[in-house]
Parts: structure tokens; sequence; C-alpha cells
């Protein structure tokens, strides 16, 4: 598994996660570029359908990211999100998509060191984990 | 405090005393119609009929083991406006919590209507009851209801109560107005007649039956059902996971799905008025089918079936009563029941949540609290 790169399909809000990202790259912090950012307006808005669809698709990852805990710009789009990534928790992993493939994280505006450090660890947890099935079998 | 009466039966004919029963509900001043399981006159079938003719009634069949649709989705229908008079519904226990999970999602209405529950005795899969029901329905519904009352169980000839009965656990109507008991009573002399809301108390102090007691030995009889069915519901819930539990074995389960949408179609709690599966949404440009085929050398055709079963399940599966309508409606035999009650085992008790049992218990996905779910956030250490 030496050579094996995971995809991580990241839904990041606009005004924290995203944010926090794009300081970490103005900063000029180094993390893995396995992750494809996903800019949304809020986490409330990341319908299960879209983490489905990419798992489905063969991503070896998701990462909902949004406010911290009574941040959101919305006010409470973040509780809504965390529900449905808990739903969703309990239904993929029967299938044999892992618990540990699909993350959920508060990373603030502010926080582009701690997004860079979540996305190293994130990509080196799945090098240990291995591609994801969707990625090599016929789904239909 | 709940209140108990009795509906005489004379000679053993269930189905006369409940019809008479209906009749007298008729009569109460201010319920305008009967909703009840009828024979239809033109086929040896039992449907759902709206009754306001008390003579209509001789054809009403509430233990047929029948069971074409899911009533709730009629009872929907009936009240989500008001409809100038009360409507009693004798529904089927499953139909009776699909119904307050649609009323939590303002898609019917307690105000108009009765709710009427009878322990239910399960039925056949639509194909099965074909087989089972011959040329006359009255006498076939008999002789079903006198074996599985006297222990004798439902399987006849070639035929055996559903999968999803069997494994139904939910067989005492549990949220109705009034409930009617069969199990551990001595139904050749008499049914059983149990109030479960001041709603119902009212209906029967004006229907004027003779008091009586629950017997002693129902809680037995019925804990003594429940253990049976639970035992197989759980037994199914370990096949399922086996059968499924990667998504290759998964793909295999659901490989005879032609996306045609009935299961979605029958479900009563499938909510959303319009499906997003039927929407534009997923009429894919032709060039996107023929990028995806490159991707992987093929794709099944049609797409998004996996994609599908899992979107209906992140959508309805908090709210699924295990009515095993999604299984009857399959043209193609896929165990759509078994899959779905496993799903919904897992995500109902993720949120501590009994669909139908309480109006006032609020569907998981419509609230959130702010102090709760910190163990599914960041990805695995402190």
């Amino acid at each position: 598994m030496g050579d094996f790169e995971p995809t991580i399909i990241a839904f990041v809000c606009n005004w924290c996660t995203y944010t926090a990202a794009d300081l970490a790259g103005t900063a000029r912090l180094g993390y893995p570029p396995n992750v494809r950012l996903i800019r949304v307006m809020c986490t409330g808005m990341v319908d299960p359908k879209y983490v489905i669809k990419a798992f489905l698709e063969g991503t070896d990852a998701v990462l909902v990211s949004g406010c911290n805990p009574g941040d959101c710009h919305y006010i409470n789009g973040n509780y809504k999100a965390r529900r449905r990534i808990k739903l969703l928790k309990e239904i993929l992993p029967q299938f044999g998509i892992e618990d540990e493939r699909l993350r959920l994280t508060w990373i603030g505006a502010s926080d582009g060191i701690m997004f860079a450090e979540i996305m190293t660890d994130m990509v080196a947890q799945l090098k240990g984990m291995g591609p994801s099935e969707a990625k090599t079998a016929m789904v239909i | 405090m709940a209140k108990t009466a009795k509906i005489n039966v004379t000679e053993g004919n269930l189905l006369a005393s409940l019809q008479g029963f209906f009749k007298a509900v008729l009569r109460v001043e201010d319920i305008s119609a009967i909703l009840v399981p009828q024979h239809l006159p033109m086929k040896n079938m039992v449907m759902p009929a709206l009754v306001t003719d008390p003579k209509q009634l001789e054809g009403a069949d509430p233990l047929a083991p029948a069971f074409p649709m899911n009533a709730a989705k009629i009872a929907s229908r009936l009240t989500r406006k008001p409809a100038g008079g009360k409507v009693a519904a004798v529904l089927r226990p499953c139909e009776i919590r699909a119904f307050i999970e649609l009323v939590k999602l303002k898609q019917g209405r307690m105000e108009n209507v009765l709710l009427v529950g009878i322990d239910c005795l399960g039925a056949y899969q639509n194909k099965d009851y074909f087989k089972f029901v011959g040329d006359n329905v009255t006498e076939s519904t008999t002789r079903f209801y006198q074996n599985v009352l006297s222990g004798k169980g439902a399987a006849m000839k070639e035929v055996d109560l559903s999968p999803t009965c069997k494994a139904c656990e939910h067989c005492i109507p549990g949220a109705a107005d009034l409930g009617i008991g069969l199990f551990g009573v001595d139904t050749a002399n008499q049914l059983l007649v149990q109030t479960q809301t001041p709603q119902g108390e009212e209906l029967l102090t004006r229907l004027n039956l003779p008091g009586s007691q629950e017997p002693a030995g129902r809680q037995k009889a019925v804990n003594a059902i429940i253990a049976e069915k639970t035992t197989y519901r759980d037994n199914m819930y370990q096949e399922i996971a086996a059968a499924t539990n990667s998504l290759e074995k998964l793909t295999t389960y659901l490989a005879n799905c032609v996306n045609c949408y009935n299961c979605r179609v029958a479900c009563p709690v499938c909510y959303c008025k319009e499906c997003v599966f039927v929407t534009d949404v997923f009429n894919h440009e032709p060039i996107q089918y023929l990028r995806w085929a490159n991707k992987k050398g093929v794709i099944k055709m049609p797409t998004d079936t996996v994609f599908y079963h899992l979107t209906r399940m992140a959508h309805m599966s908090t709210a699924c009563i295990g009515c095993g309508q999604c299984s009857n409606a399959c043209p193609n035999d896929i165990q759509v029941m078994e899959l779905f009650r496993a799903v919904s085992s897992r995500t109902q008790e993720a949120f501590e949540y009994q669909p139908g049992r309480s109006i006032e218990e609020e569907p998981p996905l419509s609230v959130f609290r702010e102090d709760e779910l910190a163990d599914i956030v960041g990805i695995g250490h402190a």
C-alpha cells in the first residue's frame, strides 16, 4: 500500500473551515494535497446525498467541517449537520464503509494550523486503512 | 384511566361482531364515516373503504390476512384538511404508527379522526393472499383467524405469514383511541375493548358497550407472541448484517433492482411530495453516462440504484415502522423490508426514537440539542 494516495472530499463552510484552509495556504503551511475542498455556505446545507454520492464514487473519506458550536454564521446549521452525520455514521458502516472514513470537525476561521494538522492526520490514517471498496468494486 | 369494555361475540363469528361494532360506531352522532378494510364486491380482494352507510358494513373485514397497502396514506389524505366530519379509522398497528409519523410531518391531522386498532393477526404477502383467498373471502378470513387464535398458526397450504408480520413485535395497537383485543381473550364469546386516549373514552361512553376487565391471561399471551416475533426479528437482523456488510454484498443484494421506485411509492413514511430521484437532478446528461462508463469500463444501467436506496435510508429510516409494503411492492422480489428494518433498528436506536409511539416525540432529524453527540466530532484522537 506504499504508493496509495487517498482522496478526501471535504465539505467546508464558507465562514470558518474554508477561511481556515485559506489561512493555511496564505501562511504557507504545508499539508498533503489529498483533499478536494468543496466550499458550501454552511455545513447545515450538506445533504446526506452529497456524502453518499462521494463514497459511491470512490472517495476514501469524507470530511464535513464547519464552525465551532455557537459560532455558526446561520446560528445553528452546524448542529443540524451533526445530527445528519450521526445518522450517516449509523447507516454507512453497516455496508462496510468504515466509521473512520466519515469525519466531522469544527475548525474556526483562525485555525489554519489546526486545518493543516487534521489534513495530515487524516491522510496518515487513511493510508493505514487502505483504499475504499467503492474505488474498485462495481457499484450499481 | 383507561376504560375496558367488551363486544359480545355470537356463534364465534368475529367478523359479524366487529361489523356490528362498526355499525354502532357509525351511528355515533358526530362520526360521519368509517374507514375500514372491506371486501370489494367485484373481486376477492380486501381494500380500505370509506363507509357512510351502515348497511355497507356487511363487507367489512379487518381480520383478512390481506394487506394491499398501508392505509396510513389514506388516513393522511382524509385528514390533511378539515373534512366536515369525523372519520373513525380502523387500522392495523403499523398503519396507526405510520399515520402518527405523517401527522408529525404535517401530512395528516388528529383532530378529525378516531383511531381504532385491532390486535394484528398478520397478513400474507399480496401474491400469497391471492393464492389463499379462493372464492369466498369471508370463509377464508374465518379459517385464518380461527387457526391463528386457536394457536394453530397462520401457515396454510402453501402460504404463510409474510416475513414482515413474522418479525413484527408491534402487533398490539399502542397509540389508538380504541384498541380491540383478541390475543389472550376468550374470542368465542367476547372481544376486549380498551381506551387509550380521552377521545377513546368519550367514544366508548357513547357506544354503551357492556363493561369488562382485561382477562387475566392476556398479558402473558401477548408477551409470548411478542417474544416469538422478537426472536424471529433478531435472527433476521443478523442474517441481513451478514448478507450486506460490504458494498459488494449490498450491490449483490440489490442487483435485481430496476429503479422502479415502487418501494418508495408504497412506503407510508417516504414523505417527500416529489422524490428527488424522479426529478431532473437524476435525469443526467447523456455524456455523463459515457463519462461514468469510461471511468470503470462498465456501469450498470439505470444508474444510481444503491445511491437511491441509501438516500431513502437517510430520509426515512428513523420513521420506518416496518410495515413491509416495500417488499410487497417490489416486482423483483428483493427483500426490501428486511434490509430497511435492519438499518432502521440502528438509526432509531441511535436517536432513542421509536416511530409512531407518541405524537409528542419529534422526528430526530427535525430537531437538535446544543450539548449532544460530542463523540462523533473530531478525527479520533483528543
